[in-house]
């Protein structure tokens, strides 16, 4: 990865390859790839559960870091791609459908038109009228999802088979599972670094640095954002499928706000606008969560102070730090 | 449509086929008159200046043509074409480009990379997913000959953050001519800048002139009367007076009413 990559400021020369930034990254990189082995030698098959669900949700927080990173589109309701993602599966196992190929693109398709719903109102509005808004439609979904009676309503819905994909992939298989899981997260990411450098993700870049000028030079802004919302809706669906898959429930709990409100988190502490920002700070975020809830009852009361030190000392989050920016 | 009140007014059908002619045109902002039934043609390949004092509308004139601020009243054409209902994006790609007062530039990105957005905009829809933007020729040459003919040739792979103010209004200038505008709108070029960056805006500007139609805002009356063939002094939104820049500057209630000022229109009538 060269520092061109990088929108913000001070990025620092392209000449050297091995830098704490591109080293944290092969050790995140080579950790997510070793980690079956752990269980396999210890018996312990927590670990693999809870990476797995990092995992997925750095697939969330990628999508989120393309319109929020570079396209400064601040959207409060992510998690309800999850949840839209996650009940694809689950009403369409209940229904009896199991198949993979028609329930993953039934999961990315509606989030992506209901991305297209809420992109269309939303991103006619900026800055907190937008956050506003796309918070506004998840509740809305989330109420819907706790009216679901047939599926669950308030208490969830457990899907009893994973989605089936003939003899291409067997996702019963645990290990299997996590490595798609995997190679879907670096899939996504090689997407996003290849769209944000794209002629369209220069539009996108250049709208959230300044809109007004972007239309002034003869560019439709709003229609590119609205791609560039649906992408990442679309994105974050798939997720969502694999989260149903990998806990094989579904409930409203999936589109908390709160759950948005961590992936905010996640892409902030990685670093907002850097290709695998939302990698170390999904990792970090959830790592520092779940050990915190082993030792105290509150582990926000400790992880709370800690994101603030970090959003008001580190300008470009964790990955900024390896960098040495400091906020001036 | 002249109103009586303006005393010099140029009819529209006076000018033989301008590039852009303002027919009593009219903006208010609440009770602020910003423009009142302007008209106004200017024709192919002339630099035209438009001078007043703080407040008198010259940021709205230009927003008006521009498209980011629609009229009450009124029509704009371009080239023979009515715009006065177009949006933004789709005037420039008729050949409208603008800069602006205030320095508005994409920071985080390097100076080439502006420009090679602003040249982005007129090849086609950039819905293109996958190829890296910054290895395309057909982008990067256009935008490397704009800064260069801006006098930014050398500071092409600068971020914008790290220029200095003057070489900001030079991007913005660059960034205008890399979509070959054929009316350039440029709102106070020389807002800021120290006495050798005016010079050498003033140069840059002289060598644009005849390849295109500038209209150019201006509080350096040195700078307007070195490059403009006329002139319109803009009031309270009103055209007061518009012609050669020596019948203007005889004009008496020009001297009264602007040119006589020395703090350079400071807050008389702001």
């Amino acid at each position: 990865m060269t520092a061109s990559l990088d929108p913000t400021l001070d990025a620092p020369p392209q000449s050297a390859l091995l830098t704490p930034r591109t080293a944290l990254i092969g050790c995140f990189l080579a950790v997510l790839a070793l980690l079956p082995a752990y269980p396999l030698l210890t018996g312990d098959a927590f670990t693999l559960t809870l990476f797995t669900r990092i995992v997925i949700l750095a697939i969330g927080a990628v999508s989120l870091n393309l319109i929020m990173g570079y396209g400064g589109m601040v959207s409060f309701g992510h998690a309800a791609y999850l949840g839209i993602g996650g009940y694809a599966i689950g009403i369409l196992a209940k229904e009896g459908i199991e198949s993979g190929f028609v329930q993953w693109p039934v999961a990315i398709g509606a989030s992506a038109l209901y991305a297209l719903v809420v992109g269309a109102l939303s991103l006619r509005t900026r800055g907190v009228y937008f956050i506003m808004i796309t918070l506004a439609f998840a509740q809305m979904i989330y109420y819907v999802a706790i009216g679901l009676d047939r599926y669950g309503g308030d208490d969830g819905l457990t899907i009893y088979k994973r989605s089936q994909f003939g003899g291409v992939i067997n996702l019963n298989n645990n290990t299997l599972f996590y490595y798609l899981c995997v190679a879907l997260l670096v899939g996504s990411i090689y997407l996003v670094g290849r769209i944000v450098n794209s002629r369209f993700g220069l539009v996108i870049r250049g709208s959230r640095s300044n809109d007004r000028r972007m239309r002034a030079i003869g560019f439709p802004t709003f229609r590119y954002r609205l791609v560039c919302f649906i992408i990442a809706g679309a994105l974050c669906g798939l997720a969502g499928a694999l989260l149903a898959n990998h806990t094989n429930f579904i409930s409203p709990a999936m589109m908390h706000w709160t759950r948005s409100g961590d992936l905010i988190v996640m892409v902030v502490l990685g670093g907002l606008g850097s290709l695998f920002g939302p990698l170390i700070g999904s990792v970090t975020f959830l790592l520092l969560e779940e050990g915190l809830s082993r030792i105290t009852e509150y582990p926000n009361l400790i992880l709370g102070p800690i994101l603030l030190l970090v959003a008001v000392y580190v300008h470009g989050g964790i990955q900024g730090l390896l960098e040495g920016r400091r906020r001036a | 449509m002249c109103t009586a009140a303006s005393k010099v007014c140029w009819k529209a059908d006076a000018v033989p086929d301008p590039i852009l002619q303002i027919e009593g045109v009219s903006k208010r902002f609440g009770g602020v008159i910003a423009a009142d039934a302007i008209t106004l043609a200017i024709p192919r390949g002339e630099v035209h200046a438009v001078i007043g004092p703080n407040g008198a509308g010259k940021t709205t004139l230009v927003g008006l043509i521009a498209g980011e601020i629609a009229p009450f009243a009124g029509t704009v054409r371009f080239d023979g074409n009515d715009i006065t209902r177009l949006p933004v994006y789709r005037r420039n790609r008729l050949g409208l480009a603008r800069s602006f007062q205030i320095t508005s530039l994409f920071s985080e990105l390097t100076a080439l990379d502006n420009v090679a957005l602003a040249v982005q905009a007129h090849r086609g829809h950039s819905f293109r997913f996958w190829r890296d933007a910054r290895s395309e020729d057909e982008l990067r040459k256009p935008a490397l000959a704009a800064l260069a003919r801006a006098g930014l040739g050398e500071r092409a792979d600068v971020l914008v953050a790290k220029l200095s103010h003057g070489e900001h209004r030079q991007l913005e200038i660059a960034m205008a001519l890399a979509t070959n505008p054929r009316l350039l709108l440029l709102d106070e070029p020389m807002a800021g800048t120290g006495p050798d960056e005016s010079v050498r805006m003033v140069e840059l500007l002289r060598q644009l002139k005849g390849s295109m139609t500038i209209l150019l805002i201006e509080h350096d009356m040195e700078a307007v009367f070195a490059l403009a063939d006329r002139l319109t002094v803009l009031v309270y939104g009103r055209i007061i007076a518009s012609g050669e820049p020596a019948a203007v500057r005889a004009d008496a209630e020009v001297r009264k009413a602007y040119l006589g000022e020395k703090d350079g229109g400071g807050g008389r009538h702001g």
